[in-house]
């Protein structure tokens, strides 16, 4: 094979397109041609450069939601509703149960490595969510209709209250399952930001002041009080969310009457 | 069981490609704004069309129509890009020259303008192939084109990236 021939099919050959044959020729003449074997290492470094350059722009959190708005109307008129899609997220759910039991077995993994799973399970329901028909089980603003909704759904109620006068209006909520149960999510919003609150009993875990994460773009807020757990993830900024949990942890609701 | 609603089967094979979608407008546009607006648009057209989407890869089938999309929006908003040269380059233009290390050090950011430079299709053939990993077939089924033309607009497109960068670096040295 001639320099020339080398040179037109170096492209392909580096990206795993030649065939065997063709593969086979090129690499005997680039052993033992200079000229092209530096072309080849060049070719290399420009290829591994743009792969590792952080050059992948990532889409703003906002741009799913704004999405799943748009899609939503066409859906509705569909029927029947997405079987399919529920049994995926019910999938997905039990992968992600499996693995987080497999870590907190496994006594070589530290605890933190069983939060940081849960932490990535919210944040997962979360995206879930913002898939088209995910977000809400029951569609209301009021807090009086969300929280019967829950009755006989789950083993505990869920403190709900509408945050609407400070700015965070209740949507909705649904259940999802999380840390190995069924869990209220509520669903508030923001101005255009989506927040869901994870909440289920603690059963006898000890509170535990807010920590605060970002995952893949997004903010989450966790604390243990007065025996329930508390997950939230939103797009919303760290200082908004801390205000909105906040609102939570001083609403009436969410110390929670004797059962 | 029953099947699966459009809506449903939309959001199985479409819906989870928005981070490549996204990724391809933003380099096509150069604009973040734009690049929601083409993603947005994109969506609601392969929803319309994904009727005549009979199975195959869903992340090739979008992202042809946030291709389409964008490009359309760059002739509404821009003026055309200028013709291509889609000869191979010749051999001794810069590919002989022994530029690896700088290659392999050049920071993203310069990365990122050179790339940012490049024309509109020969930047399209980079993003696709080195940032999303598809085939020569994937990017030909995206781009319209055949697969021959395909593998000359990477060759060029990567001479012109190579040129740029080694020659750049050549005036931060000498700066």
């Amino acid at each position: 094979m001639s320099c020339e021939d080398a040179h037109m099919l170096l492209d392909a050959y580096l990206d795993g397109e030649l065939d065997l044959v063709r593969n086979i020729e090129i690499e005997k003449h680039v052993d033992g041609c200079k000229v092209c074997a530096s072309a080849v290492e060049n070719q290399r470094a420009l290829g591994s450069a743009l792969r590792s350059g952080g050059l992948y722009y990532q889409a703003p959190p906002s741009l799913g939601p704004r999405l799943e708005k748009l899609l939503q109307p066409a859906g509705r008129v569909e029927t029947p509703p997405k079987r399919f899609g529920w049994q995926l997220v019910a999938l997905a759910a039990c992968l992600l149960l499996g693995v987080y039991f497999i870590a907190r077995m496994i006594p070589g993994i530290p605890h933190d490595v069983a939060g940081n799973l849960l932490a990535q399970e919210a944040l997962d329901s979360h995206l879930r969510s913002l898939m088209p028909g995910h977000l809400t089980d029951v569609q209301s603003t009021d807090q009086h209709t969300v929280k019967p909704w829950f009755n006989g759904k789950l083993d505990y109620s869920p403190p709900v209250t509408d945050f609407a006068p400070q700015g965070f209006p209740l949507t909705g909520g649904r259940l999802d399952s999380l840390n190995g149960r069924a869990v209220a999510v509520l669903v508030y919003q923001r101005r255009q930001h989506l927040i869901n609150v994870y909440v289920w009993p603690a059963s006898g875990l000890p509170d535990a002041r807010v920590s605060e994460g970002a995952r893949q773009g997004y903010n989450m807020l966790h604390w243990t009080r007065a025996g329930l757990n508390w997950w939230l993830v939103s797009d919303l900024s760290s200082g908004e969310l801390n205000g909105f949990a906040n609102l939570l942890r001083a609403a009436p609701a969410s110390v929670p009457a004797a059962p | 069981m029953g099947q699966p609603s459009k809506l449903g089967r939309f959001e199985l094979l479409v819906v989870p490609h928005m981070r490549a979608a996204y990724n391809l407008a933003r380099w096509l546009t150069r604009n973040e704004h734009d690049a929601e607006d083409v993603v947005q648009e994109a969506y609601l057209r392969a929803y319309r069309f994904f009727d005549g989407f009979h199975g195959g890869d869903g992340r090739t089938w979008l992202l042809a129509i946030v291709r389409n999309t964008c490009y359309t929006w760059l002739q509404r908003n821009r003026k055309p890009s200028i013709e291509l040269d889609e000869d191979i380059p010749e051999l001794d233009s810069c590919r002989s020259n022994p530029e690896a290390v700088l290659l392999r050090s050049v920071d993203s950011e310069r990365l990122r303008q050179a790339l940012d430079d490049l024309p509109v299709e020969f930047r399209e053939a980079i993003v696709l192939r080195e940032l999303e990993g598809l085939s020569y077939k994937e990017i030909g089924t995206v781009a319209g084109i055949p697969v021959g033309t395909v593998m000359s607009r990477l060759a060029r497109a990567r001479s012109r990236l190579q040129k740029a960068l080694t020659s750049r670096a050549h005036q931060g040295g000498a700066a």
